[in-house]
């Protein structure tokens, strides 16, 4: 391993815990007093938020395919989770939450990806408009099927109709944080390993990337599958954060709302996709609750927010800029120009 | 044809492919043997690039087959050609551009890179190894042709002659047994069409592959192909030496009309 980033990647995890531990103070010593149970639910809602957009930056920012259906694939880990879950409650077993906890995601991931193989696989010889339309489809037919399951006998609750509620709330803050940095760190290696040199050579041309010797639908598959899996990880969290399910929350506007995120925060950057998500996640609650009666305009200010940021960066806040925390570093410690390339997202909003 | 021994690297026989009625080729034979530089020549819309299509596996051929080093290579797709062997430029200059010099080269040499999808995530110590040692390779294959200095740029940025150039090390770089160049001085002014000359004499010396090259500029086919098709609507007018092809009347009258000579 190169000297420059071992020393970049001790930096970061270094940073991740100050993070960390600025989370803990501000919602473990109650300085934020009756208030503190409804930042954690933010502060969970903008970390699995940051999953849910940086797994669907994968497919548009660096595969260049746009997916208008991710709410499909998150809903699939949210109803694995929830099911996995119910299942052993009335079963009867009592698992220790965080084993718990890291099973129903990767189970929840697991399912979504193996989704995202059997769609990918048909769709993704299509391009463009083409595959964006076949992705809505399949959320569709994704609500569509969650909306007419019912599989009371499983669950256990006696009135498993469309939707259903009482899923144990495991997602503890402390969990789903350290979830999120291992699935957004995943993400970034994965795009800065040969792999995502690929995929960005084939969305930057791919009759060039076949005549280079890659296989063209295999690493697209691939990389669909691995966006899918972590659609399903946030879902999974999703689940055990807010405990009831509704298929009818993961439509086709929640899709679109997740890719308007990537979007604004710029494609192709994961920076971006970290500072929109929570930002944007979390904004309409925010204005609710400052203010009731102001809530009904908060769709408005998000549209407006979007107009502006598209006018006067169309490219999104980040383009694609990475924030390195070994440059900040550097400069500050006034050590030249450091050629850092492994950067991990240690911003967080709550 | 001399009927020798050796295997040819390229070898067509009767290949052809019809769009509905159209035979955009047909009947094409055509041999490359080990070193030699060929050139392939004809008017507008005769089918050259249709040809590289067909023996590059973006088109299948509807007729004939050939053979790269005696294997039959009918029916594999693009990216199963070039594990094969064959790599090309194209007319239209296709660079990955976004991305840096130093990647677009990497990227071709994915195909050969072994670390798996575990291996690269977490950054174990093969996968350093191998990554290291494909920038090693990539930097000195951009040094043959001086683009090494441009190694951290972006491909777009790059001006008009050295993205040719550029292309042609990406092709080079998937470790290939026939480069084909699709018009590689296409817009160049003189003297970046000289140095691009210098530049096939150099992958002649040093890699010691035939050619096959697409070209307008008589000038400079004229001065390095040992041997030259001529190509007209789609079928082979003429194959012989360049002195034999410019006093060629069919290949003059294809040019420039009947009653020219």
């Amino acid at each position: 391993m190169p000297k420059k980033n071992k020393r970049g990647y001790i930096i970061n995890i270094i940073g991740i815990l100050i993070v960390f531990a600025l989370l803990c103070l501000l919602f473990d010593t109650g300085i934020l007093g009756r208030r503190t149970e409804y930042m954690k639910g933010l502060a969970t809602i903008g970390m699995f938020s940051i999953i849910m957009v940086c797994s669907l930056n994968l497919l548009t920012g660096y595969m260049g395919e746009f997916s208008l259906g991710h709410a499909g694939f998150m809903s699939v880990g949210a109803y694995t989770a929830g099911i996995f879950t119910m299942l052993l409650k009335s079963k009867g077993i009592t698992v220790p939450d965080l084993p718990l906890f890291i099973v129903s995601l990767i189970l929840g991931g697991f399912v979504a990806g193996v989704v995202g193989i059997i769609v990918g696989i048909p769709a993704l010889r299509l391009r463009g408009d083409y595959l964006c339309i076949v992705t809505v489809a399949v959320a569709e037919i994704i609500r569509v099927v969650l909306c007419n399951l019912s599989i009371p006998a499983i669950t256990g609750s006696s009135t498993f109709s469309k939707s259903f509620a009482g899923i144990p709330k495991i997602a503890d803050y402390h969990y789903v944080f350290f979830a999120m940095v291992t699935s957004v760190t995943i993400m970034y290696m994965y795009i800065r390993s040969r792999y995502g040199r690929a995929v960005i050579a084939i969305r930057e041309d791919y009759i060039a990337a076949a005549s280079s010797g890659l296989n063209v639908t295999k690493h697209k598959v691939m990389t669909f599958t691995i966006s899918a899996f972590f659609a399903g990880i946030a879902g999974a969290i999703y689940a055990l954060s807010i405990t009831s399910l509704l298929p009818t929350y993961f439509n086709f506007s929640k899709s679109s709302e997740f890719l308007a995120m990537v979007i604004m925060g710029g494609s192709g950057s994961m920076t971006g996709s970290i500072v929109a998500a929570p930002i944007l996640s979390a904004l309409p609650q925010i204005i609710s609750y400052v203010n009731a009666d102001f809530a009904s305009y908060r769709m408005l200010i998000y549209a407006v927010l979007l107009v502006l940021v598209m006018i006067f960066k169309p490219s999104g806040l980040f383009g694609n800029y990475e924030f390195s925390l070994t440059r900040v570093v550097d400069k500050v410690l006034g050590k030249g120009k450091g050629g850092a390339t492994v950067n991990e997202g240690g911003k967080k909003d709550e | 044809m001399s009927e020798s021994k050796v295997i040819p690297v390229l070898e067509t026989k009767g290949l052809g492919i019809s769009f509905g009625g159209l035979k955009a080729n047909n009947d094409v034979n055509m041999v490359i043997n080990p070193g030699e530089l060929v050139g392939l020549i004809g008017p507008n819309g005769a089918g050259k690039t249709t040809f590289f299509n067909l023996i590059t596996g973006v088109y299948q051929p509807t007729e004939g087959t050939y053979y790269l080093n005696g294997e039959k290579m009918n029916g594999k797709v693009t990216h199963q050609v070039v594990a094969a062997g064959i790599a090309r430029t194209f007319q239209n200059i296709r660079l990955f551009k976004k991305m840096t010099v130093l990647e677009n080269v990497k990227v071709a040499f994915n195909k050969d890179m072994k670390a798996n999808l575990f291996q690269s995530i977490l950054r174990t110590p093969a996968f350093w190894k191998e990554e290291l040692e494909a920038e090693r390779k990539a930097l000195e294959l951009l040094s043959l042709f001086d683009l090494d200095k441009f190694a951290d740029q972006a491909a777009e940025n790059l001006p008009y002659g050295q993205q040719r150039r550029l292309e042609i090390v990406r092709a080079l770089a998937t470790d290939m047994k026939l480069l084909l160049l699709d018009e590689p001085a296409a817009g160049m002014n003189p003297t970046e069409t000289e140095s691009l000359l210098e530049s096939i004499r150099m992958i002649r010396e040093k890699f010691n592959i035939p050619i096959l090259l697409i070209e307008h500029d008589m000038n400079l086919v004229m001065n390095v192909c040992e041997r030259i098709y001529v190509l007209n609507f789609g079928e082979i007018l003429a194959e012989g030496t360049p002195d034999e092809i410019s006093h060629n009347p069919e290949v003059i009258e294809a040019y420039l009309g009947k009653g020219a000579v």
